[in-house]
């Protein structure tokens, strides 16, 4: 799904049908291909600009209620390095087949793009948990959002005050 | 280039029915596709773009990662092991390579 919203995006960017083709053809080369062609930076990146944009991909039209309870978003106050802060997020689930979680969506406002990661979980995960390391620009908020699987969505945030940024180079 | 490598951190035995914890890591420049090089050319993005564990075949975590994820991505997950496990673990890169690695888990 990521690799075709790509090569819509270079479609767009004005080179030929044919040649969009011949670069489809070229399977895994794709990306190398896609990399030398004349194309705008910006629009070669991927998926939503804002957080209300991520937010409406990841969930569509459902109105997320206050999650605050239910999910604990474990960050930083304070990260002295944006390039690796560490993320931790939980939530209250008995992780049965009929009642669990199915994804945590995880955005940071203040991002060139907003999107962080989704970690999607099933019944024999046992425990609707998870961490990894980001990267964050500068000060923001951090955004988690959970999908249950009676397709409800919480949603609760958190701010990192960053000393240096991670967007480097 | 540097051929990835990955390390996992898995429990060697669980009791019956035992959520147990999960610790990866794999080496990888995750590069963003937002830096520029230093004649201002952006760097074309390449990272881990999703990773999967699954445990007898069946699909147990997935993740959908995004440039912001660091470089040398750590991940960090639950199982729940209700028999013998054979777990699986599969990182998916921007340019089609795969990179996998698998433990097993014995059940006391």
């Amino acid at each position: 799904m990521r690799e075709t919203s790509t090569m819509q995006q270079s479609a767009l960017s004005g080179i030929t049908r044919r040649r969009f083709v011949v670069t489809v053809a070229a399977g895994s080369a794709a990306a190398a291909a896609l990399a030398m062609l004349p194309i705008d930076p910006v629009a070669a990146q991927e998926g939503p600009k804002t957080l209300d944009e991520a937010i409406k991909a990841a969930i569509g039209d459902r109105q997320p209620a206050d999650g605050a309870g239910v999910i604990s978003l474990d960050v930083p106050q304070i990260a002295e390095n944006g390039n690796t802060v560490p993320l931790s997020v939980a939530v209250d689930s008995p992780m049965t087949a009929e009642d669990y979680v199915r994804t945590v969506h995880l955005f940071a406002d203040g991002n060139p793009r907003p999107g962080v990661i989704a970690f999607n979980f099933t019944p024999r995960s046992g425990r609707a948990e998870a961490a990894t390391r980001m990267r964050l620009a500068r000060t923001q908020n951090v955004v988690a959002l959970a999908e249950l699987s009676d397709g409800r969505v919480l949603m609760t945030q958190a701010e990192v005050k960053v000393t240096i940024g991670g967007c480097g180079g | 280039m540097a051929k990835s490598q990955a390390r996992v951190r898995v429990p060697k035995s669980a009791g019956k029915g035992e959520v147990v914890e999960i610790k990866t890591l794999i080496s990888h420049e995750m590069e963003s596709g937002q830096r520029k090089d230093k004649d201002g050319n952006p760097i074309p993005r390449k990272i881990i773009n999703r990773f999967v564990c699954t445990m007898n075949g069946e699909e147990v975590f997935s993740a959908d990662l995004e440039p912001a994820i660091s470089a040398n991505p750590y991940l960090s997950f639950y199982v729940k092991v209700e028999a013998p496990a054979e777990l699986a673990f599969a990182w998916h890169d921007d340019d089609g390579s795969v990179y996998e690695a698998g433990e097993t888990i014995a059940v006391a």
